[in-house]
């Protein structure tokens, strides 16, 4: 290890970032109303987005000053996906603010539409989906021939402004009213999912294959890395809850938290969260320092988090018994946040096999 | 009378200073350790006279590189890591000065041995259950029991101890804390051969053995805080090691991986994937901690690394055991030996498997560290106990 340690830690700056953030989300979300939400016709909060978006500024923490953004970084934007996967938030925040803005940062900046499209999803006015399959992960990216087709799964593109969408003649983006989205019936209520019908769309070339290729690996690899701390917002909310309610909680005469059977479970979930955190951390590190490591941090963090998340989810309703089998109790909401986050922007598995690429353990020939 | 706390660069003068006066290649190394001891650069952080300066924790390493550098000769922390890890620091607190000036020195310059008589056959996780009983006689106390699972006893100069001394308290209170001379009449170690086929521990019997009151640590009867102070360091211990990638146990079966394609399997190469990260995950974490500690903002994250370590030693050695197929059927050698080290990585992947078990058992079993973690980080409710305020000698046993 050549490089200087990562900075594990959180920095005053971003503990501040953190309770404006909470105290906004506390305020503005209605946890129990989701599901509601998620069946109607508006399954995002706009006002919600307006609020931690544009009126906060914290859409463009990933874009430079000059280019119309707050110029933070990564760490700041992970700080934001944590307390946004605490309160299973519906707004388009990983999906434009961390995927599709770091594609177009992967791209000449300089150019006016670039740097145009940037600014505009860096002040929250408009917000921009990378058109592909939500389950992409850096390694799994394929190009489409062109401007054809349908584009399965793609999260938030329904709501999106703007599409971007990586081919095999190169990068385009397209104007969500050129091309035909159909809302589809997600896993998880709370992040929404379109199908994207290409066919006949007029969109701008903004880069040749090659740069839009490693524009979109570029945009991926951001998302799984900083969708690890999201995991680990889920997580957390999922342990404080879980033991908030066995330490209340009374069956045989004693709170059911007293049990060892169940201590023992939350004692290793407490495990598994803390350890999350280091992993979510160094990648948001890595991701936020350019380091050459930025992709072994991502592919562990994201094979570890994911996998704590859905452990998580399903322990607190698990542990919540009955009441966490209902519709009422918002526990479902994190079970479906986490367990379709795990096959989100690449499995467990495909982050493990580029563990095995990166650090030299091929499989059997 | 406080002066000002010695930095980097006092501190870095001081080792040249030493160096200077004992160079190391013209010096015998017990020499040149009393030579540094005496210059207060052994543990800075210790008090002036008692091999330190008062200066900062953190500031240890800048001596250890400088020494290091000048090829100095080091105390063997391994072989001393019981007086180093759990005496010192509790005669360090509890001691009076004489007991300080007595056994410091020889302590950390590697002269004396210590070893810790605390388990008992009946008193394991539930350490305040223990029965040996010091008796109080004039000026002596006199001891007698048995006590178990000594790491060096075989070795040592001197034990830690913890003994009765108030049958009808409850078990908590009626205990008090003693250091126990190993070469007294009535001391009695036997090796206890463990699942290795090693006897790394022994079994203690100590029949009449008489304690001087003056090497009683800490007031009649208040043995369990003392040995709070003992048992929070042995766990800092086990748990807070920094580690480089690859530097646990992973680091010899992802070698032998890379060394041996034809041991390759679909289903070995995903668990080993799935093990690597967990190893890395858990490396970070301790570096976590770590930080925090440097940034003064201790995390309780260190009562659980021990766990993830006990886990990932059993699980990684025993997936190396079976990458080896064939050769995972044999064993080095099943001659009893008495190790003064345990050596993890000099020895083969069935040695690393057996001893590994261990991990969830030495300095508290992972069940109850779990407890631990649940009652006091996570703030669940503590199981009923029924023993607290009973006599100890009215329990059942």
């Amino acid at each position: 290890m050549t490089e200087t340690a990562p900075d594990l830690l959180y920095s005053e700056a971003e503990e501040d970032l953190r309770a404006a953030v909470r105290s906004l989300l506390a305020d503005r979300t209605d946890t129990p109303s989701a599901p509601a939400r998620a069946e109607s016709d508006t399954p995002y909060d706009p006002r919600l987005w307006q609020a931690l978006g544009a009126e906060m500024g914290l859409a463009g923490l990933l874009v430079p000053e000059k280019l119309g953004g707050q110029g933070a970084g990564h760490r700041e934007a992970a700080v934001v996906l944590e307390e946004i996967g605490r309160s299973v938030a519906p707004v388009p925040y990983l999906t434009s603010s961390v995927v599709a803005t770091e594609t177009l940062l992967g791209l000449d900046t300089a150019t006016g539409e670039v740097a145009a499209l940037l600014g505009e999803l860096a002040s929250g006015r408009r917000t921009a989906a990378l058109a592909v399959p939500f389950s992409y992960g850096p390694d799994s990216l394929r190009l489409r021939g062109g401007l054809d087709g349908i584009v399965r799964t793609v999260a938030d593109a329904a709501t999106a402004d703007v599409l971007l969408v990586p081919t095999g003649q190169g990068l385009y983006a397209v104007e969500a009213g050129e091309a035909a989205s159909t809302a589809l019936t997600p896993l998880d209520l709370t992040r929404p999912l379109a199908d994207v019908a290409l066919d006949g769309a007029r969109g701008t070339l903004l880069a040749d294959v090659d740069t839009g290729r490693a524009a979109a690996r570029r945009g991926l690899l951001a998302g799984a890395g900083l969708l690890a701390s999201e995991q680990l917002g889920v997580a957390e909310w999922c342990l404080t809850e879980t033991v908030a309610y066995t330490r209340d909680r009374k069956q045989f005469n004693r709170p059911v938290g007293s049990f060892q059977a169940l201590k023992h479970r939350m004692a290793q979930l407490w495990l598994e969260v803390v350890s999350a955190r280091a992993a979510a951390r160094n990648a948001a590190d890595a991701l936020a320092t350019g380091s050459q490591e930025a992709p072994l941090a991502v592919a562990v963090a994201q094979a570890y988090c994911s996998r704590v998340a859905v452990h998580a989810a399903e322990e607190c309703v698990q542990l919540h018994g009955g009441i966490g089998m209902t519709w009422e109790h918002p526990a479902h909401l994190y079970l479906k946040r986490a367990k379709s986050a795990q096959s989100a922007l690449g499995s467990a598995g495909e982050h493990r096999a580029s563990v095995a690429e990166i650090v030299g353990l091929p499989g059997p020939a | 009378m406080s002066e000002q706390q010695p930095d980097a660069d006092e501190l870095r003068a001081r080792t040249q200073e030493l160096l200077a006066a004992h160079p190391p290649a013209a010096t015998e190394a017990i020499d040149f350790l009393k030579a540094r001891f005496d210059a207060g650069l052994a543990w800075v952080h210790y008090p002036v006279g008692l091999g330190g300066l008062g200066a900062p924790r953190s500031l240890q390493p800048v001596v250890d590189a400088e020494l290091a550098a000048a090829g100095a000769p080091d105390n063997d922390p391994r072989r001393i890591g019981i007086g180093l890890g759990m005496a010192a620091p509790t005669v360090l607190k509890y001691g009076t000065d004489e007991q300080k000036r007595r056994f410091l020195r020889p302590l950390w310059v590697g002269e004396e041995v210590w070893c810790q008589l605390f388990s008992e056959p009946g008193a394991g996780s539930d350490l305040a259950a223990l029965g040996t009983r010091a008796v109080r006689d004039g000026d002596h106390w006199v001891v007698t029991g048995q006590k178990v699972w000594t790491s060096s006893a075989h070795l040592a100069r001197w034990a830690i101890l913890i003994a009765r001394t108030d049958v009808d308290l409850p078990k908590h209170q009626g205990i008090t804390y003693f250091i126990c001379d190993m070469t007294d009449p009535g001391v009695e170690v036997r090796p206890l051969r463990q699942i290795t086929g090693e006897a790394e521990f022994n079994e203690v019997f100590l029949t009449g053995v008489r304690i001087p009151d003056a090497h009683r640590l800490g007031a009649v009867g208040e043995g369990w805080k003392v040995a709070q102070t003992t048992l929070m360091n042995e766990r800092v211990s086990i748990g807070g090691m920094r580690l480089p990638r690859e530097g646990g146990m992973i680091g010899p079966v992802a070698r032998t991986w890379r060394e041996r394609p034809e041991l390759r399997t679909h289903d070995l190469h995903q668990r080993l994937l799935t093990l690597w990260v967990e190893a890395e995950v858990a490396r970070l974490t301790g570096e976590r901690l770590r930080q925090q500690l440097v940034a003064g903002q201790p995390g309780p994250e260190g009562s659980g690394m021990k766990l993830a370590f006990a886990r990932l030693n059993q699980e990684i050695s025993g997936l190396e055991v079976e990458l080896l197929g064939q050769e995972g059927l044999l064993y080095s050698d099943w001659t009893m030996r008495r190790p003064v080290l345990v050596d993890f990585t000099g020895r083969d992947a069935g040695y690393r498997y057996l001893r590994s078990k261990g991990n969830s058992i030495e300095g508290g079993t992972s069940e109850v560290l779990l407890n631990i973690v649940a009652e006091r980080v996570l703030g669940l409710p503590a199981e009923p106990r029924n023993d607290k305020d009973v006599a100890w000698k009215d329990l059942a046993r």
